[in-house]
């Protein structure tokens, strides 16, 4: 934040909503993929893959045609595959949820990588902001509340799933496969099929995800473009138990927590920011380890989740 | 195929689901590079060439194999447990700064002490960093897989924390890092060849771990454990004190990785430390099936496909990322094939009337 210096002391806070703003979208869209992923009862560790794909292709079809928001489309598109390619071979028989979670994840930053060599270099026409900062004289403040459509998007896609989850047949079909799978198939739901359609379209939210990165913010196209936003989510989502208005919440604080480093770092403090970046993770464990007891499931989480200790 | 010895059919039924794994592998991975305009057959034999095709390339398949074989346990011995832990990329980091910490602290002492301590300290460090989450598996529940992500990034935090701060060398400008532990101080090379001695660390410490679980009742009880825990706390054993063992023992055998990267390649611990070796030997580990003797084939052939990741890129022009790919690809197939075990060759049930 070059603006929030000349504000002192006050940059922080503002630097910090800035940041939260500017930040949370990536992991919001993830967070969300995942929870819809993990609410019919799978985890997809894999996001993280389908995160730099999107990106890299994001990147590529905006290159190509011009339109970001073409980008956008594809991205998501590449991301339904990867996520059915997880739901489908989940779907097997004997097959390790977190390992192919694991090895999607590592095939997917590297064909991203080897597909995106040759657009480190180009410049590709990005996603346009919002000005919702107008009305303030101040150029930080300006800057501060100059959000991005998909942030919007993502914002009105949390109250919409949450809506969907509690009060429609859909989400209730989910939340029944997710809970037991006895109880689905007694209710005549096809299990497979539903965990193979969410695991899908959690993919497909964590590749628009990715290409906010490559599109919006940092902007460009490089093999350090993620900082592991993808494998974050799974933490995102079990710190929001399980709840998509909290995935909004528990995104805007892990964003904010990214930028209290650089926003520290301009007002001289220089050391120990790298702890302030850890915080939701040590904050995630704490409440997992708050909320975790030998005899029964993790509070809050689908009852047929795979990371209980009773399945 | 009936008349066969079921021990006998299950594992002619593992070697044709490897065998199948890896033809799978190389067909999609031909069509791959094919696409990318690369001939599928040069390809594969620069593979093989910047792999095993020379002693110099042995030697480069080797030093990489090494930090994969001991981060490979991490993920392999807790398997035994029926517990699945992804913390290796921590365990490392933290066994890399703990090593640099102690060789900072020793130094001026005999090369060999330095050494022993720098051992020692990755050793310790790693292993409480893992048996610490498998503590807070046993007493409170809490599931190991997420924990020992989690900690993969306060390991990485508390590592650029330190670099930059208390253990900074005002010296590393471009690169935060920790002084130097002292060329004195360095692992060397094994007598004879040009890989150091993090290699002799993993295979060593393969084959002792291999004693201990396949030959002793410790190892006993950690099977009985894996296969029912609440029969294991019925019969008496140790539950809690075998498990935290065993997380320690994994934990540090990835510090001692750590300490391979820094006290043999980097001289020093900084950013570097996190290169992916822990997820690389997490597919390790499930390539060899958690099986702790074939982690030292496995590691080797890995180290193989990423050593000869620098022939490709001379010779097509084909990025670094190819051999991420193959292994991705590999990594994939080799779950999903998992599913085909038991139907290959089918028990007949004979109905006698």
């Amino acid at each position: 934040m070059e603006h929030a210096a000349d504000l002192g002391w006050w940059g922080v806070p503002l630097a910090l909503l800035a940041g939260a703003i500017r930040s949370s979208t990536p992991f919001l869209f993830v967070s969300l993929g995942e929870c819809l992923t993990e609410k019919s009862g799978r985890i997809n560790l894999g996001l993280e893959g389908t995160l730099v794909m999107g990106a890299m292709t994001a990147y590529a079809i905006s290159f190509v045609t011009g339109s970001p928001w073409l980008g956008v489309i594809g991205a998501a598109g590449v991301g339904l595959i990867m996520g059915a390619v997880h739901g489908f071979i989940c779907g097997l028989p004997r097959v390790n949820h977190i390992a192919v979670g694991i090895a999607l994840m590592i095939l997917g930053v590297g064909l991203a990588f080897f597909l995106g060599k040759p657009l480190i270099q180009p410049s590709a026409a990005q996603l346009p902001g919002i000005s919702l900062g107008a009305w303030s004289d101040s150029r930080a403040v300006q800057a501060a509340l100059n959000v991005n459509a998909l942030f919007v998007i993502g914002v009105i896609l949390a109250f919409v799933m949450a809506w969907v989850f509690r009060s429609t047949r859909i989400g209730l079909a989910i939340r029944t496969v997710g809970d037991s799978r006895d109880a689905a198939r007694a209710v005549g739901l096809d299990v497979k099929r539903i965990r193979l359609l969410t695991t899908a379209a959690g993919g497909a939210l964590a590749g628009i995800g990715g290409s906010f990165l490559s599109l919006y913010y940092p902007g460009s196209w490089n093999e350090g473009l993620s900082s592991g936003q993808g494998l974050m989510a799974v933490a995102l989502v079990i710190f929001a138990r399980w709840d998509p208005i909290k995935c909004l919440y528990a995104s805007l604080l892990f964003g904010g927590a990214g930028a209290l480093g650089p926003a520290l770092q301009s007002v001289g403090v220089s050391t120990g920011y790298y702890l302030f970046n850890a915080a939701p993770y040590l904050l995630t464990l704490m409440v997992m380890v708050a909320s975790s007891s030998r005899d029964r499931a993790l509070a809050g989480a689908p009852g047929d989740l795979s990371i209980n200790a009773s399945s | 195929m009936t008349s066969l010895h079921p021990g006998l059919r299950a594992a002619a039924e593992s070697v044709l689901l490897i065998v199948m794994t890896f033809v799978v592998t190389g067909v999609l991975f031909a069509l791959f590079v094919a696409a990318a305009g690369a001939p599928p057959s040069g390809v594969f034999y620069d593979i093989y060439l910047g792999a095993f095709g020379s002693w110099f390339s042995w030697q480069n398949t080797l030093t990489r194999a090494a930090p994969f074989m001991l981060a490979a346990l991490c993920t392999a011995l807790p398997a035994r447990l029926g517990l699945l832990v992804i913390g290796n990329e921590g365990a490392l980091v933290i066994g890399g700064v703990a090593a640099a910490a102690a060789g900072i602290v020793l130094n001026g002492v005999a090369p060999l002490a330095v050494q022993i301590g720098m051992f020692a300290a990755a050793g310790i460090a790693g292993g409480l960093w893992i048996a610490g989450a498998l503590a807070l598996r046993h007493y409170r529940g809490v599931n190991e897989t997420i924990s020992t992500l989690l900690l993969n990034y306060l390991a990485i935090a508390l590592l650029l924390w330190l670099v930059g701060g208390p253990l900074h060398d005002p010296a590393s400008l471009n690169k935060p890092s920790t002084p130097s532990i002292g060329s004195a101080n360095m692992l060397g090379d094994i007598p004879g060849m040009s890989v150091h001695w993090g290699l002799v660390y993993g295979v060593v410490a393969c084959a002792l771990l291999f004693g201990l679980f396949r030959y002793t009742t410790f190892g006993f009880a950690a099977r009985i454990i894996g296969g029912n825990v609440r029969a294991a706390q019925l019969n008496g054993l140790a539950v809690a004190r075998i498990t935290l063992t065993v997380g320690f023992l994994a934990g540090a055998a990835a510090g001692v990785a750590g300490m391979v990267e820094v006290a043999a390649v980097h001289g020093r611990a900084n950013e570097s430390l996190v290169a992916g070796y822990g997820y690389v030997g997490i597919l390790v580990a499930f390539l060899a099936r958690q099986n702790l003797a074939m982690i030292v084939p496995v590691a080797i052939l890995l180290g193989g496909i990423e050593a000869s990741g620098g022939l490709l890129q001379r010779h097509f022009e084909l990025p670094d990322a190819t051999t991420t790919v193959l292994q991705g690809t590999l990594f994939i197939l080799l779950l999903a094939g998992e599913s085909l075990r038991g139907r290959i060759f089918p028990i007949r049930v004979v109905e006698r009337s």
